[in-house]
């Protein structure tokens, strides 16, 4: 065999591979993305339900109730929205009434929402980035006791 | 003192740097041997220097010396001692220093092996590490200098984050950087032979010790976090693809590309520019994980305080020496030299498709973990990527690997034989499918699972066949003894770690099989999971040396019988005001139970999450086997091409004393 039929392989295999890799990124971010929004946003973007999608927001004071078993309901408000959310199974160990929350699932109905994941958080400081910048935007912001939140998420 | 004594050592170093990174370079542009040959000896002192710097940091948390800011911030006089040491690098500014302490521990190494290299070559290789960890120094001296001291040292520190203090904290950190660092000494000595214009199969066997070596720890390193992520983080799973996780698996891939790679150029002297572009890209890669830890561009467990001064500076960093190096490529591979052809069919031309595959499952790594950054930055859309993608991309690309890995290994160098690499394969390949079918017969359950068991078998078996068909060419039994000792160490090596990735693979198959049970208990109740039951014996609190802990005593059975106890807690550290979770962890044979609970309502049931996963260990003793291969194939002889040449120049210095 040739040098350059070597080559032509070489390149060809190279080329198919490629366009594989490029073939499932397409499909996949297609049809495996999840866009993040908060309450206010779901109203103003008109998100239809059925949806997928990340939620978050802060949990609302006294909206937390236990259910039976694992089930659990609450709130997830921002500036000027309001989502109901059922979810079954184990909070995240920092899940707290008037804090920041982010959670997964699918919009049911006018605020409506069926979560199947509540992220996890690192620490009590520690907020998802986007959920953040969304707060810091509708100025629900609020710094913890010791300076500056995000200056020490661990 | 001592603390100034370390912070002026960095400073020393920073200004060794300077002369190392221009002196020697200067002595090979003007061709001055004793120009050259002042590398090794500068390039030790450095060593010295930062070690110096790092040793009295280390001291100053010992002796929980709060005049230092990042003591204070970090650390607290009642913390174990272990965390004290380890919780120099829990930090941002103490982690940076053990960075640099790495890079420059390999310029030593070097330096140590320099007598048996071209004066240039480890002239150059040296001069370019040198630049790496002069921009590196001269960052903590800017923007995170570890050595500030407070005007009014406190009485007490605000101690380690509680997550960190954990014995993974201890090697974790460390494994991984000497992988991540490990891949500036393949750069340098890429960057070396573009600058010299000469690339050989000489130069391959030069790299593959340190390409081997980083590949070897950064395996161990990534295990490390992922077990540890999965025994502390309470979600009972060990990879998220969390964009930190990709930040370390990316130049992993990148780096065992470079590895097969390596082996190539030294056997055959052929794809050097490929090789060379890796080395590039492991690194780059490498130095992208740190942009996007370090930069708080993401937030993730990780992510240390950020600071967007930081951010520029390392993406100053990265720029220069990704667009530099790629520039250096562009203007100087062109020049090098082609190397020996091969045939499609062949052990390259398998290592090439291995290659393709490694570098194309990196790509698509990459894009999951930018592609959000990017889309944010353009049209402000936040999207998150999470495992489906990595689903429907990553392992469709990597499920050719390991069908392939076992027939590479049999094809000849040059001209391979692929029909009759598939005969030799089909023993291994039926009793891949038998153990699929009796996995599944055994353990029911998804039919994917039981075939990718099969598949692991098929890689873990097919991994031996080429060395177990070289011992049995011999004649007789003796023959066949001296064969298996005259066999490679790499050899082995290699069977051993390909036989780890299927191990990992089984680990992984067998997640399909694993059962998960989330319930409220009240003490006295019990739960089935798997073929265990867990009773819940009672619920205390105790107190630790910085934390107070409510533990779950619980009991584990099986058929009746009592298998262990167990103590899944929860730990409180007050200084943090921060409650962590331990979970509950009993090995029984391969396989794990792993209970984790909930914070307790007031005398209400305790919210309680039970798995049982079947040979879940697999997975990082797969990680742990991969390691051992890499290790054993760095003790062959070939691997230490310096050493036995100076064994044979000691051997000719004896003679004439001996003959006179």
């Amino acid at each position: 065999m040739t040098r350059k039929s070597r080559r032509l392989v070489l390149i060809s295999s190279a080329l198919a591979m490629l366009a594989l890799a490029a073939g499932l990124v397409l499909f996949a971010l297609r049809d495996t993305i999840v866009f993040f929004y908060t309450p206010s946003e779901i109203d103003a973007k008109n998100v239809q339900p059925g949806t997928r999608l990340r939620l978050g927001g802060l949990v609302k004071e006294g909206s937390v109730v236990r259910g039976e078993g694992k089930a659990v309901t609450f709130s997830v408000r921002d500036g000027s929205g309001e989502v109901h959310v059922t979810y079954s199974g184990l909070l995240p160990d920092l899940f707290r009434e008037g804090q920041g929350v982010v959670t997964e699932g699918v919009l049911e109905g006018k605020g409506q929402f069926r979560a199947d994941s509540v992220l996890a958080k690192h620490d009590e400081t520690y907020m998802p980035r986007d959920l953040a910048e969304s707060l810091k935007k509708q100025g629900l912001w609020q710094h913890g006791k010791d300076g500056a939140p995000d200056a020490k998420g661990k | 003192m001592i603390v100034e004594t370390g912070h002026f050592a960095l400073i020393l170093a920073l200004a060794l740097s300077a002369v190392l990174a221009v002196v020697p370079l200067w002595g090979v542009l003007s061709r001055d041997a004793t120009l050259m040959r002042s590398a090794p000896s500068m390039a030790i002192m450095q060593f010295f220097m930062v070690a110096v710097a790092y040793a009295a940091l280390t001291w100053a948390y010992v002796e929980s010396d709060f005049s230092l800011v990042n003591v204070f911030e970090n650390s607290h006089s009642l913390k174990p001692l272990i965390y004290k040491i380890s919780g120099v690098w829990g930090n941002h500014e103490g982690s940076m220093l053990l960075w640099v302490l790495i890079l420059v521990l390999f310029g030593a190494l070097v330096a140590l092996a320099a007598k048996n290299m071209p004066d240039d070559l480890a002239a150059t290789v040296l001069s370019v590490q040198s630049w790496v960890s002069g921009a590196f120094i001269l960052f903590i001296l800017l923007t995170s200098n570890p050595f500030a001291r407070i005007g009014m040292p406190p009485i007490e520190g605000r101690d380690l984050n509680p997550i960190l203090q954990d014995p993974g904290l201890a090697i974790h950190p460390p494994m991984l950087y000497l992988g991540y660092v490990g891949y500036s000494m393949t750069f340098s000595f890429a960057a070396a032979a573009l600058i010299l214009g000469r690339i050989d199969a000489v130069w391959a066997r030069y790299v593959r010790p340190w390409a081997l070596l980083a590949w070897a720890f950064l395996t161990l390193g990534i295990a490390m976090g992922s077990y540890w992520a999965y025994y502390t983080l309470g979600w009972g799973g060990f990879w998220f693809w969390d964009p930190v996780e990709n930040a370390s698996l990316m130049p992993w891939l990148a780096g065992t590309a470079l590895l097969h790679c390596t082996a190539v150029m030294e056997k055959r002297d052929a794809l050097k520019i490929w090789t060379i572009f890796l080395a590039i890209l492991a690194f780059s890669l490498s130095l992208l994980g740190t942009f996007l830890v370090r930069s708080g561009v993401l937030t993730s467990v990780h992510t240390f305080a950020s600071d967007p001064q930081r951010g520029v500076f390392i993406l100053g960093i990265l720029v220069f020496f990704i667009g530099g190096s790629l520039t250096l490529f562009a203007l100087r591979a062109p020049m090098l030299k082609q190397g020996g052809i091969f045939a499609p069919v062949s052990r390259e031309g398998a290592l090439v498709l291995n290659n393709l595959l490694l570098t194309t499952a990196c790509a698509t790594v990459f894009v999951g973990t930018l592609y959000p950054l990017a889309l944010e930055a353009f049209n402000g859309a936040k999207i998150s990527v999470g495992p489906p993608f990595f689903n429907y991309t990553f392992v469709p690309l990597f499920i050719p690997i390991f069908f392939a890995m076992p027939i590479g290994q049999l094809l000849a160098w040059k001209r391979g034989d692929l029909l009759g690499a598939a005969q030799r394969l089909t023993v291994v390949a039926v009793a891949g499918v038998v153990a699929a079918l009796i996995f599944f017969a055994m353990q029911g359950g998804p039919a994917l699972s039981a075939a990718m068991a099969g598949l692991a078998i098929f890689v873990i078996l097919g991994a031996f066949v080429d060395i177990v068909s070289r011992i049995r060419a011999g004649s007789s039994a003796g023959a066949m003894m001296s064969r298996l000792w005259g066999m490679p160490r790499s050899a082995w090596g290699t069977a051993i770690a390909h036989a780890g990735v299927g191990v990992t693979l089984l680990g992984l198959a067998a997640i399909g099989w694993g059962v998960e049970k989330i319930a409220a208990m009240k003490a006295g109740e019990s739960v089935d999971v798997g073929h265990f039951n867990v009773t819940l014996d009672n619920v205390v609190t105790r107190p630790g040396p910085n934390y107070r802990e409510t533990v779950a005593q619980m009991t584990i059975r099986t058929g009746g019988a009592v298998v262990a106890k167990l103590e899944p807690s929860r730990r409180f550290f007050n200084s943090r005001r921060m409650t962590t979770s331990q979970a509950g962890l009993l090995n029984v044979s391969l396989g794990q139970i792993h209970i984790v609970i909930s914070d307790q309502e007031t005398e209400g049931p305790l919210d309680t999450r039970l798995y049982w996963k079947p040979f879940v260990s697999l997975i990082w003793l797969g990680a742990l086997i991969m390691a051992l291969g890499g290790g054993l194939s760095l003790t062959d002889r070939r691997m230490r091409l310096g050493i036995a040449q100076r064994a044979r120049r000691r051997d000719n210095a004896a003679k004439p004393v001996a003959a006179g």
